[in-house]
């Protein structure tokens, strides 16, 4: 029952701003795929454009074919969880979950047996009856998406549905929504800022900045080969460091700065000249007096000033020059300390320095 | 010492508010009752079996009081729902000013602009029937009712309509399945208030509707004129009635928040 959903060159403009600008994107049946950004990014905008509650301006959307752009939507067939749930409090938790089977003109003995069977799979025994007011929050999520799943929609939508929800119960309910998804094939539309969300739910990730698709990739290749410097950022990899570089063979050789020696790192591609580097707190490394010298990577002459304890390894805070860079270590050091940064080339990812 | 204070404040209180109706009381129960007694020298229920009597006006008035009530109550709702949604949830440009428009004859001193209504009425053969008297209460109660009705549409979160359009019910479906339940406790309290100011209302019935139309606070007012004082006493304690059962109800029925977004 799973369908494609094709969103071609989609334009969306919300009170005279352009809020999408051109977005293509094609999502097989059966796929779970994250629209992941940050706010204003034009995620939701998208998600509101396929359920049909932002008019497109230009652009189709299309399922199996069928062009859906201007369709009602009532008429689209996908159900949505919506971030506040809407579910109806005059309405009980049966009646919310029962009212699309309802609408769908299906019988009073189908739509308890299709009720019953949501209500055990979405483990809200014995709260059938119950007013949704006197629900718990994660209570109501399921409810939500019980109402969505009832229906046997060709695609479910999700807008950030576990934005309201505790940290400890959102791990958990990630977990069951992605195998219930796989369980039933439904191609899934899933919009959220939260990075790992994403990564952990998702089959494929779409990165939006500024109305336009920065990335579209599997979790581990966005994240292990962003495309551009936002990408990078926005995946974790905030620290980032200009860099002159001269290409010689299978190595890039790094001229000596007022920071660091000059340094020779291994990597092919075609990174060459000036760059931004960017890279991850846990990707790097840190050197103390006393340690043995760091060969084939780059290594930046700072002082520690700042530590924290997030658990499992100590997060510094080091300073190389007037810049600051987060680096994880196991070790720990005091505040104050001179170290080094040290970064081997898989660390690093190159990006054409802006204005070089 | 302070609770002395508290209870002397509120004997005084109470004074000012039950004395008038305890005077009321007395007053139907009052067969004789002359200057300078403190209290009336014959008691008894003779004037509310004038009043009560079949043939008797009062009664008639109270029906016709009813009924003028439950039309006027009917004209505002099937205007003020459409208008309340329009206003809560279109995005009109000239809103502030619709808005103005129904609070408009509330703006205006009551009598020039019903004595100016009985004149444009007296040109359409409106003065004197229950219709023109129902169009006099219905500008009156429209303003209630609209910015009720509007609030409490506007209190409704725009996502519930679209989780019912999402799983397929259509516009109309939507708002009587899911916005119009979600909206009639504000509706009914606005229905109950429009209803209790009909009712109640006196300046315009009486420059519109008499003498032809005597609805009750028409009846009283010639009665009290006229030296009836128990048949006035009577038909104000009659009237004390609904107001007072249909208070109770709009105290349930009203919720802060539909309160709280009142003409906005």
């Amino acid at each position: 029952m799973s369908a494609r959903l094709e969103i071609d060159r989609v334009e969306a403009a919300y009170g005279g701003t352009r809020v999408l600008k051109g977005v293509s994107l094609d999502v097989a049946p059966g796929e779970f795929v994250a629209l992941l950004g940050s706010s204003g990014c034009g995620k939701t905008t998208l998600l509101r454009c396929i359920s049909g509650f932002v008019p497109v301006a230009s652009g189709a959307i299309r399922v199996n074919g069928t062009d859906i752009t201007h369709a009602p939507p009532d008429k689209r067939e996908m159900a949505m969880v919506f971030q506040s749930y809407a579910l109806w409090p005059h309405m009980s938790v049966a009646q919310n979950i029962g009212y699309g089977l309802r609408l769908r003109k299906k019988s009073c003995a189908q739509i308890a047996a299709r009720v019953a069977e949501m209500v055990a799979m979405l483990k809200l025994d014995g709260l059938a009856e119950r007013n949704v007011t006197q629900l718990s929050g994660g209570q109501r999520q399921r409810v939500a998406l019980g109402r969505a799943l009832a229906v046997d929609p060709q695609i479910l939508l999700l807008d950030e549905p576990l934005s309201n929800l505790d940290a400890r119960i959102r791990e958990d309910v990630r977990h069951e929504i992605k195998a219930l998804q796989r369980r039933l094939g439904i191609t899934t539309i899933h919009v959220t800022h939260d990075r790992e969300e994403a990564m952990v739910m998702a089959d494929r990730i779409v990165i939006l900045d500024a109305g336009t698709i920065a990335q579209v990739g599997r979790p581990e290749e966005v994240y292990n080969r962003p495309a551009s410097a936002f990408v990078a950022s926005f995946m974790g990899a905030n620290n980032a460091i200009r860099l002159d570089l001269a290409r010689a063979g299978t190595k890039l050789r790094v001229a000596s700065g007022p920071h660091n020696r000059a340094a020779e790192l291994p990597h092919d591609g075609d990174v060459d000249g000036k760059v931004t580097a960017h890279f991850r707190s846990e990707a790097a490394k840190l050197s103390l007096p006393g340690d043995a010298d760091p060969q084939g990577a780059l290594a930046l002459e700072g002082r520690i000033v700042q530590a924290a304890y997030p658990g499992g390894f100590w997060r510094y805070a080091v300073a190389v020059g007037d810049r600051q860079f987060m680096v994880d270590d196991e070790r720990r050091v005091e505040v104050g300390v001179n170290a080094r940064v040290v970064l081997p080339a898989e660390a690093l990812h190159f990006f054409p320095a802006e204005g070089a | 010492m302070k609770w002395v204070l508290r209870a002397g404040l509120l004997a005084v209180f109470a004074f000012f508010v039950l004395g008038p109706i305890g005077n009321l009381m007395i007053w139907s129960v009052a067969e004789q009752w002359f200057w300078p007694n403190r209290l009336p020298s014959q008691w008894g229920f003779r004037f509310w079996d004038v009043v009560f009597r079949p043939t008797g006006r009062a009664m008639e008035s109270l029906w016709l009081s009813i009924w003028i009530a439950l039309l006027t109550t009917a004209t505002c709702l099937v205007v003020s729902v459409p208008a309340g949604y329009a206003l809560a949830r279109g995005k009109l440009p000239w809103r502030p000013i619709v808005m103005l428009i129904f609070l408009l004859p509330q703006a205006f001193p009551n009598l020039p602009v019903y004595i100016n209504i009985a004149r444009i009425f007296f040109e359409y053969d409106l003065n004197g029937t229950v219709a023109g008297v129902v169009m006099v209460h219905a500008v009156h109660g429209l303003v209630f009712s609209v910015w009720i009705a509007t609030a409490a549409f506007a209190a409704i979160d725009p996502e519930l309509e679209q989780a019912a359009r999402n799983i397929g019910a259509s516009g109309p479906r939507t708002f009587f399945e899911v916005t119009l339940p979600l909206a009639l406790p504000g509706i009914v309290a606005s229905a109950i208030f429009v209803f209790l100011e009909s009712l109640d209302e006196f300046t315009g019935s009486y420059f519109v509707g008499a003498p032809e139309i005597r609805t009750l606070p028409l009846m009283l007012y010639s009665a009290g004129a006229g030296g009836n004082i128990q048949i006035a006493a009577i038909s104000a304690l009659i009237l004390l009635v609904p107001s007072i059962l249909f208070m109770l109800l709009v105290e349930r029925f009203l919720k802060g928040e539909v309160l709280a977004k009142m003409g906005r």
